[in-house]
């Protein structure tokens, strides 16, 4: 009940900060000038239905329009210039397959990886194998994720001829984003991807184990007769993994939003590309729907992460009264 | 018995020494305080001084790659020699930044680079330079030439091409008295600019190319015409061949080095158009050869200086907005912690709104907002600290909660120490560590949020005499696989940035606080 109650008032708590930052936001998108096409029958539509939809009416008027439009009709404007006079929802729900699906691959390939590689530092602390792998991840961490895009095309596309350089387009692939073909064109960028993810992984997983490994239950787990293996897998992992897993549930939900980079330079037709390519055509109502998407992606993440503790370890499940 | 020791006469009493006072002895070795103490840890982390030491030469080179180049400044650029790959003289004789680039060339291209070095030799229009003897010349672009491969049929020879000879020949329209100018200089250096013009005739496929100064066909088929007025296809013959020059000639035979290119009808104003071998004309408008340790941009500009600038810029922007940080972050964050309660409830439902707002979201805004009033970096500052405190915030309220309860809190409170300077005096330096440790951490962050933004074109900063890493890697971006150093050289930079300012928060972290030793990060 208690915990009910916690994961209520966290809810409620999120959905005002998501309101006062989606106003702040409108207020400010709907404060730019807009810029008309110059194809002149094209501008005529579009001013027309700019006057019917209210956007020459003051900006309060305006946001009262567009949170109606929202709860009654799910409609968070239109597309006036990237995928003229569709509606802004069906614009970003046609590019979430293709950041879902790449970051998806990158984390499930990061993860055994990344866990594994920090289990083996923690458990070989001290030793050239905990040297080794920790001064890479440090390298790997630091190392921004544009220069493994450049080093994994240069190398495999540029020197090896292995894998295409940019992902196929939908047409393409045989019209799937699932067709064999999608994938093989999708593995450099799940590669560059996943240098950092593997690496943050480890250094965490190395950290929360390391210290798990030092506490007190760990030597009576050993007096009791547990073998090393025993008591590292069974007590010290499980421990440690009570930090780590709500990590990767949230990193779960996170590749939602994706990397705005990794898009462009594989020019793949996700939804930060449409962001970028929403202020370069100057298109602000998918600006907006992008970004009320990135910020209930972030917000929804980090309440995730909190509650999923309170699951998770009874300690803290206690410690809320 | 007892009298023995009872009744001792005073005078058997004495002072042990002289009845001087005793004084505690003052010490002997130094006190060591709270920063040299941490000086001390952070000495001993051998990662973070080496870090500490890349960044100080990443600065010096960024303060004094422009100092140092007195030929010109970081706004000098050269079209011609854009996407150049590094090239230093000196240098190039223990065999780096020599300046040539490994290429596959087919015969025709292979003739095509070896004409230019042919030609170069053969300034009167002489002609009958054999390819051979050309080999030597110090503007053959081709330096070496690899064994002949077949590939789908058709020959492919390996060669190392000079990247700034290969520019060759081009055409200008010059005014006259530069014209008479250029012939001093040559007289004087000894060094040819003007060479003959080239006839627009059949044998000549296209007039505005001054590479293709010998008889071709259509099909750039290098050409020996005979009397009779028929053609046959030089072969390349092993390096071993004379090409048939298509010049220019007056009604004597001699090449024709200048054209009236209109200007005016008056002598004084009229423009000439020229022929010029590009290396030396640099030299005659510079003064100096085409030197670039790090190559050109892919606009022209020396990689060296706009990397200085880029890096000047990111360190700039990243020490400006973790100074604000502190600052802002301070003083929010010993308010929150030192009155606790509903203030604090207040105030941290404020940080919590503002940072859910997704960054990106926050400097696009700005951007588009202020870019036009206020310029570009401002409001990119902006955006950055708008959120950026909030970090540093939750550190000190932490701190202070931490505190804020202690004994000598107390005491100062009890003898009437007013909340400031409790705040500032009492509590503040003693969680100054951590504070400055956490908006060290902010610096890698900055640095590579600035070049995300500036690599993605939300933030525009490229211009002739600012740039950003970011800018440069994506100018690259389009073309870099024929010329990897310009994305090689700012990609190790951001890196070396990246990692070194890591490793030096993460030793500031540790020196400051041993205890938290690799427990949790900086940012990637």
């Amino acid at each position: 009940m208690r915990m009910f109650k916690y994961v209520v008032k966290r809810v409620l708590l999120m959905l005002l900060s998501f309101f006062v930052i989606i106003t702040v936001c409108f207020v400010l998108v709907r404060m730019l000038p807009r810029n008309l096409p110059t194809d002149k029958n094209l501008a005529a539509v579009i001013e027309a239905r700019w006057e019917a939809l209210g956007y020459n009416k003051p900006i309060i008027v305006q946001y009262g329009i567009y949170l109606k439009n929202i709860f009654t009709a799910w409609d968070f404007g239109t597309s006036w210039y990237i995928s003229t006079l569709t509606p802004a929802w069906d614009v970003i729900v046609d590019r979430l397959a293709p950041t879902v699906l790449v970051n998806l691959y990158s984390l499930l390939f990061s993860i055994p990886i990344g866990l594994l590689l920090g289990i083996l530092a923690a458990v070989k602390k001290n030793k050239w194998q905990d040297t080794f792998i920790s001064t890479a991840t440090m390298i790997f961490i630091s190392v921004p994720s544009y220069v493994y895009a450049f080093l994994v095309q240069y190398f495999f596309y540029y020197k090896l001829g292995w894998f295409p350089a940019i992902v196929s387009s939908l047409a393409d692939a045989g019209g799937s984003w699932l067709s064999p073909k999608m994938f093989y064109s999708m593995i450099l960028p799940v590669l560059a991807l996943s240098f950092g993810e593997i690496a943050g992984l480890c250094r965490y997983t190395r950290a929360e184990l390391t210290e798990t490994l030092t506490s007190d239950y760990m030597l009576l787990a050993r007096t009791k007769g547990l073998t090393r293996g025993q008591a590292t897998v069974r007590h010290a992992l499980r421990n440690a993994m009570v930090p780590i897993l709500p990590m990767i549930i949230s990193s779960f939900i996170s590749i939602l939003g994706g990397s705005m980079i990794i898009e462009q330079i594989f020019s793949i037709p996700g939804v930060g590309k449409l962001y970028i390519q929403s202020i370069q055509l100057l298109d602000y109502d998918v600006f907006m729907m992008d970004t009320v998407f990135y910020t209930f992606i972030g917000l929804l993440a980090g309440i995730v992460v909190d509650i999923s503790y309170g699951f998770i370890d009874p300690r803290i499940r206690m410690g809320e009264r | 018995m007892d009298d023995k020791f009872n009744k001792i006469p005073k005078d058997k009493f004495e002072f042990a020494d002289g009845g001087d006072v005793y004084h505690d002895k003052s010490l002997s070795t130094k006190p060591v305080g709270y920063f040299r103490d941490a000086f001390n840890r952070f000495r001993k982390s051998k990662a973070a001084v080496v870090a500490a030491i890349i960044i100080a030469l990443i600065v010096l080179f960024a303060i004094f790659a422009p100092l140092f180049n007195t030929r010109y400044d970081s706004s000098f650029m050269d079209p011609y020699y854009a996407r150049k790959v590094p090239r230093n003289i000196a240098l190039s004789k223990i065999g780096i930044a020599d300046g040539t680039v490994s290429r596959d060339s087919s015969e025709k291209g292979l003739i095509y680079n070896l004409s230019i070095g042919i030609g170069a030799e053969d300034g009167e229009g002489k002609g009958g330079i054999s390819s051979k003897d050309a080999m030597d010349g110090y503007y053959q672009p081709v330096k070496k030439i690899g064994d002949k491969k077949q590939s789908a049929g058709s020959s492919i020879y390996p060669i190392k091409l000079e990247n700034y000879l290969e520019v060759g020949f081009i055409y200008r329209q010059i005014p006259r008295s530069q014209y008479a100018e250029i012939v001093e200089w040559q007289n004087q250096t000894g060094l040819r600019v003007l060479y003959p013009l080239v006839a627009d005739n059949g044998y000549c496929p296209d007039p505005t190319e001054a590479n293709y100064w010998y008889k071709m066909d259509s099909r750039l088929n290098p050409l020996r015409v005979g009397a009779d007025g028929k053609t046959s296809v030089i072969s390349y013959n092993d390096n071993n061949f004379t090409l048939e020059d298509n010049y220019l000639r007056d009604e004597a035979g001699n090449p024709v080095y200048y054209q009236y290119a209109g200007g005016g009808s008056s002598a004084e104003n009229a423009e000439y158009k020229v022929r010029v071998l590009y290396y030396n004309y640099y030299r005659y408008v510079n003064g100096f050869e085409p030197q670039y340790l790090f190559g050109t941009d892919s606009q022209g500009y020396d990689l060296a200086l706009r990397l200085a600038s880029g890096i000047k810029l990111s360190l700039l922007v990243a020490l400006f907005v973790s100074v604000i940080n502190l600052f802002i972050g301070a003083v929010y964050g010993a308010i929150e912690g030192y009155y606790g309660g509903k203030t604090d409830l207040i105030m941290e439902r404020i940080s919590d709104i503002l940072s859910g707002m997704p960054f990106i979201v926050l400097a696009t805004l700005f951007q588009l907002h202020f870019a036009a009033k206020v310029g570009v970096i401002p409001s990119l500052l902006f955006a950055f600290v708008l959120t950026g405190w909030i970090g540093t915030a939750s550190t000190v309220r932490t701190q202070f909660y931490r505190f804020k309860n202690q004994e000598y809190v107390l005491a100062a409170r009890t003898l009437g120490a007013r909340d400031r300077r409790i705040i500032w005096k009492h509590i503040f330096p003693n969680s100054l560590g951590m504070i400055i440790t956490s908006s060290a951490l902010v610096i890698p962050g900055v640095i590579f949020n600035e070049s995300m933004l500036s690599f993605l074109g939300i933030v525009n900063l490229g211009n002739s005499s600012t740039t950003s890493l970011g800018t440069l890697l994506s100018d690259a971006s389009a073309i870099w696989t024929n010329c990897p150093h310009l994305m090689l050289f700012p990609a190790i930079v951001i890196s070396l940035l990246m990692i070194c300012f890591n490793l030096f928060g993460n030793g500031l972290r540790d020196a400051f606080n041993p205890g938290l030793r690799g427990t949790e990060g900086g940012n990637g």
